[in-house]
């Protein structure tokens, strides 16, 4: 919200400059986000008044006007012609300095000398969003007599501040001058003087005006009304388009300018009707139906719907209720009679239906609060009053106002020992009456607690912890001194999953890979792109009502999309060789649809391409589950998952479970990602693995004996998988072997066609004893036995 | 005799202090003292001197034996030190080559950014939990106390898959979780991924990451909480670092604040980056655990109290590396992870 200080300054007393205001307003609850000059950076600019205007004999377009700024009359050439003689402008001198780094001098027109620049509020700086339709083009005319050569930047409140601040959603009553006046009054410990309200002139009766008004009540907690007859739409006076201007409200004329001017002063926001444009003399307030149309003030035709509430004459809306007004009901130049609306809605739904229409405005981000609604009632007579003031019509007598219930103020209790206690300080009672009383609650100390009296807009303070909140804030937070905790608790800790998680991430990182993170929602279409039967039961993915669109619309039941998905952006990106891993979470359903929360599996992917095969990725894996200390990993050939190489790719089993899969990303798979490379990827169960890991590490003592070293070499049909030979190696050990170590697989001229030659290395060594040669003949025989008789192995000469 | 044995010492000597190589060391070796070396033949002709001479003469045979021996070994140490000192001469290389061959993996920033916290609050006696990413409407709000008109739970804000179940929008529900499960005094901390409704930009991002805080015993105070708070953020930004409290508004704590540090940039002197404030905003969210929570989750409001804080750390990794895009973050680019 933009506060403009010297209109906060009405209200309360402020010494301080505005950096001093924005900190204690900061420390107290009300943040300030930024400080704004509204310093436009313009030198030499005056007020003149036009003396004289006529025609220049050589340019149709061009006028030549004398204007007396003070101490001199100058010639002025200008194009425009919105003014006339007598009025006052503003005027660029020679040597003036304008925003946008323009600079005047004196020029020449077809012969005629110009000493200067007459200004439109444009060239004066203003946005566009602010500057009124009857500025927008042509010289800005000031409102009044001002002396002339006085400092535009004077007039027009240019070397002022605006301070933005943050609001929070529990204080609406803050999205106000008056709201913050009282902020600040209690920040700077200053006296609140709010303006009085009255009118003094009420003629004729409001029932003569308006038959009847109905509300919702669901939808509609308060309507109150008042009519203004005799109106004169032109215009308002510089000092308050000044104000809305500041506040970022564009001026539109007296009428409509000083219900902006009230919402912005008192935090409710008000509407104005051409009572004549009403088709009956009623409001009703209703639930719009379904299929029924409105134009609002924008020029929008509106589609509505039963969940909008509408403001209508009894036949037909006449503007969507605090959200935007009718065009056909809105104040015009030839408007006589105003229906002044100050009403109160159902924040739910004047948020959901300026939501719905994509009208959100500083009047239904009001609305869509707790608004106090006695403001109903504030707001519309200082409306009143104001029209009064500025003589834009004549307030009619009476109101119509129609509730159900106004909520009066309230008591809330404090303990002051309980206030210490919660912010840890030692304020007396006095502190904290002072600090309440500052802020206009009303305590009183009753049997050593305190009885505060909250006034009814303050919504936001129900128990005694608001309350402390109160003192704490106006004490200041900062002004409590900060002790360490003390208690039971000293040691922290992780669990066991973190740690081995933590564990996991040191070694895949060592083994040269980059940890990478990705989204937990994926496309649906990711399924096709690696090649998931349509009946597989990856696709029981948990869908999102209201994805941010397609891609991420769908729980991950699988990381590998994601790992593929960023393979192929560094693919892309040039990146010759990547080796990624990320730990995250896919979703599996209980059931579908959900009524439960799924099951969140951590699960590991790791992918890679380069100078890399089929080896390296199971060596990552292999390492891992060593270092994890999880024994007994099998790997099982896998053909059927589609989106690997049918001939690279195995299960991994772990305890006859499935864990998890490595091997080479099918060919099709790669080119739906555009990869030219072959990418290798393993996803695993990791928390099975967490499961059955063992992060204890026992000394075994080192061997004392010497081993033997024996090679072994067999031909076997090409298909044996050298881990089916090595299994009957070590099923043969008698816990005698070592180590076994292939060097060498042949396939050629000196063997059979079809077959292959292995050959192991075998060390052999016992613990106990120095090993003889006997001993190892008898088990390398049964190897070679176990071998033949399994699989059919010949041993090779 | 005698003449002979010192004619061949002096011209062993003479040879052995010649040796450039050790082919010729072994060759001399032969040449003196192999089964048919000079030496050895002079000594098969003892037999022939006088037998008073033997002992004379055998004594200075074997003195010269061991003067040419210890003279060969002497030779050959030289020669081997020569070699090796020749090699070492041959073998020098470009040292300034890089081979490149090695790789050691990079942590993801931002998950580094989490394991330093979780160790530092470890260190404060916090104790580390989770929470899942799919959370119900229950915990994520109506526990927390969040009020049923609140804009956070509406479909523009937040990712629902069915009416009461939602993708967590905070970490604050694993409060709720701890309180239910853990009787206190508890002191827990958990940092997960976090999910709104943002469309992703160079700031927002629909999935990112906080870190929730939790402390219930009895008697915590606002202090404690600052106290905590401060040594935190000293401990990851340094000790010169100032933190501000500012009263806000969470509905599940009471009093709230948020807490601003010292402006990165410019320090606390002001800059374009702090709007001119010298403080950098809204790093963190905290407050005195709202009674009703409390309540909630079957604890004695009147008993127990407690603090609770919730930061960004996505901001936060930012914010420490001079990261100006979040995207980065989760797109993984091998040329972004391998800086850090």
């Amino acid at each position: 919200m933009l506060l403009p200080l010297e209109w906060l300054k009405k209200y309360v007393e402020i010494d301080e400059d505005s950096r001093t205001l924005a900190d204690k307003l900061t420390l107290t609850g009300s943040h300030v986000e930024a400080i704004i000059s509204l310093d436009k950076g313009i030198e030499n600019v005056v007020v003149g008044q036009v003396k004289n205007i006529r025609k220049h004999e050589k340019a149709d377009r061009l006028l030549i006007v004398d204007v007396d700024i003070g101490e001199d009359i100058i010639q002025v050439i200008t194009g425009a012609t919105n003014f006339a003689e007598g009025d006052y402008v503003p005027v660029a001198l020679v040597g003036a300095k304008l925003p946008g780094d323009i600079y005047i001098e004196k020029t020449n027109f077809r012969g005629i000398d110009s000493y200067g620049m007459l200004c439109s509020l444009e060239e004066l700086g203003y946005e566009d969003n602010v500057i009124s339709k009857e500025h927008r083009e042509g010289i800005f005319v000031l409102d009044k007599k001002y002396p002339p050569g006085s400092d535009i930047n004077d007039i027009l409140g240019l070397y002022d501040e605006v301070i933005e601040l943050e609001i929070t959603p529990n204080r609406p009553d803050c999205l106000s001058v008056v709201g913050m006046a009282r902020e600040a009054a209690a920040a700077l410990d200053k006296k609140l003087r709010l303006p009085e309200i009255k009118v003094d002139n009420e003629v004729d009766d409001i029932n003569n005006f308006v038959e009847s008004i109905e509300i919702d009540y669901d939808l509609c907690n308060r309507y109150y009304t008042k009519v203004i007859k005799d109106v004169t739409i032109r215009e308002s006076p510089l000092w308050l388009q000044i104000r809305l201007m500041e506040a970022g409200v564009r001026p539109i004329n007296n009428i409509v300018d000083i219900t902006n001017y009230v919402m912005l002063e008192f935090g409710q926001p008000l509407h104005a009707f051409d009572l004549d444009k009403l088709k009956q003399k009623r409001i009703v307030v209703r639930r719009a139906r379904d299929g029924e149309k409105i134009v609002t003030l924008d020029g929008v035709k509106r589609d509505l719907n039963s969940s909008n509430l509408v403001i209508t004459d009894g036949k037909e809306p006449v503007a969507i209720a605090g959200v935007m007004g009718g065009l056909d009901s809105e104040i015009t130049d030839d408007t006589t009679t105003v229906l002044l609306e100050s009403a109160n809605f159902n924040g739910r739904s004047v948020r959901l239906t300026s939501k719905e229409h994509n009208l959100r405005s500083e009047a239904s981000s009001r609305l869509e609060k707790d608004l106090d609604l006695n403001l109903c009632e504030i707001a519309a007579e200082r409306v009143c009053q104001l029209v009064e003031q500025i003589g834009a019509g004549i307030v009619v007598k009476g109101t119509i106002d129609v509730y159900k219930s106004i909520p009066r103020e309230r008591k809330i209790y404090l303990r002051p020992e309980k206030a210490n206690d919660l912010l840890g300080t030692d304020l007396t009672i006095d502190d904290m009456m002072d600090y309440l009383q500052r802020l206009e609650l009303t305590p009183t100390l009753k049997d050593g607690r305190l009885e505060v009296i909250i006034p009814t807009y303050r919504s936001d303070l129900n128990i005694e912890e608001d309350l402390i909140e109160e003192i704490g804030r106006i004490h200041g937070f900062h002004n409590i001194p900060i002790k360490p905790l003390v208690g039971t608790l000293t040691r922290g800790e992780k669990p066991y999953d973190k740690i081995v998680e933590d564990r996991a991430d040191e070694i895949l990182r060592g083994l040269g890979l980059n940890q990478v993170m990705t989204y937990s929602f994926i496309s649906p279409r990711a399924y096709d792109r690696i090649r998931i039967k349509p009946d597989s039961k990856l696709r029981d993915y948990i869908e999102l009502i209201n994805p941010l669109g397609e891609d991420y619309s769908v729980m991950r039941t699988t990381l590998i999309p994601n790992m593929m998905d960023l393979l192929a952006r560094n693919y892309n990106y040039g990146v010759k060789e990547c080796y990624a891993y990320e730990i995250g979470n896919i979703f599996i359903p209980k059931e579908l649809p959900i009524r439960q929360l799924p099951i969140e599996r951590r699960t590991l992917s790791i992918g890679m391409y380069g100078d890399v095969d089929f080896y390296d990725i199971k060596e990552v894996v292999q390492i891992l589950f060593d270092r994890l200390g999880i024994v007994g990993l099998e790997y099982i050939r896998e053909q059927d998952d589609r989106t690997f190489h049918p001939n690279r790719t195995a299960s991994l089993i772990l305890k006859g479970e499935e864990i998890g899969i490595v091997g080479e990303v099918h060919g099709d798979v790669m080119d739906n990602y555009d990869i030219g490379s072959r990418v290798y990827i393993a996803q695993l169960n990791f928390d099975k693995m967490v499961e059955e890991s063992n992060l204890d590490r026992r000394y075994k003592p080192l061997p004392k004996y010497p081993g033997i070293a024996r090679d072994i070499a067999v031909v076997v049909d090409e298909d044996v998988l050298v881990g089916e030979l090595e299994k009957i190696i070590w099923k043969n050990s008698q816990g005698l072997i070592e180590k076994v170590e292939l060097f060498d697989i042949y396939v050629g001229d000196q063997v059979e066609e079809g077959k292959k030659s292995v050959a192991f290395s075998i060390f052999y060594r016992s613990s106990d004893r120095t090993l003889k040669d006997e001993e190892v003949n008898v088990i390398q025989q049964a190897i070679v036995e176990d071998l033949e008789k399994q699989l059919g192995a010949v041993l090779r000469a | 005799m005698r003449e002979k044995l010192k004619r061949i010492r002096k011209e062993a000597m003479s040879n052995i202090e010649g040796l450039d190589n050790l082919d010729s060391l072994e060759d001399l070796r032969i040449k003196y003292m192999g089964k048919k070396g000079e030496l050895t033949l002079a000594l098969r002709e003892m037999g022939k001197i006088p037998k008073e001479e033997r002992p004379i003469i055998g004594a200075l045979a074997n003195e010269i034996r061991q003067q040419i021996e210890g003279e060969l070994s002497r030779a050959k140490a030289r020669l081997m030190d020569e070699m090796k000192r020749k090699r070492m001469e041959r073998e020098k290389i470009d040292i300034s080559i890089s081979k490149n061959t090695r790789k050691l993996g990079h942590q993801h920033p931002l998950l580094h950014t989490i394991k330093e916290l979780e160790d530092l609050f470890i260190s404060m006696g916090f104790t580390v939990v989770d929470g899942p990413e799919v959370e119900t409407v229950q915990y994520n709000f109506d526990a927390l106390n969040s009020p049923e008109n609140h804009p956070s739970r509406d479909f523009s804000d937040t990712f629902y898959i069915t009416e009461d179940i939602l993708l967590r929008t905070h970490t604050s529900p694993v409060q709720i979780r701890a309180m239910k499960q853990i009787k206190p005094p508890l002191r827990i901390i958990s940092a997960g991924r976090t999910f709104r409704f943002d469309d992703v930009d160079d700031t927002h991002s629909p999935m990112f990451h906080q870190l929730e805080g939790l402390v219930i015993d009895k008697k915590v105070t606002m202090a404690n909480l600052m106290h905590t708070i401060d040594v935190f953020i000293k401990e990851l930004f340094g000790e010169d670092m100032k933190t501000r409290f500012r009263p806000h508004h969470f509905p599940f704590t009471e009093p709230s604040a948020e807490v601003d540090v010292s402006c990165f940039e410019c320090k606390g002197e002001g800059c374009t980056h702090c709007n001119g404030t010298g403080w950098s905003m809204e790093l963190l969210g905290c407050g005195m655990v709202h009674p009703k929570v409390l309540e909630n989750c079957g604890i004695d409001s009147e008993e127990y109290s407690g603090f609770a804080f919730g930061m960004g750390i996505d901001r936060i990794t930012m914010v420490r590396h001079g990261i100006d895009d979040i995207r980065l973050l989760f797109e993984n680019d091998n040329r972004f992870l391998e800086q850090f």
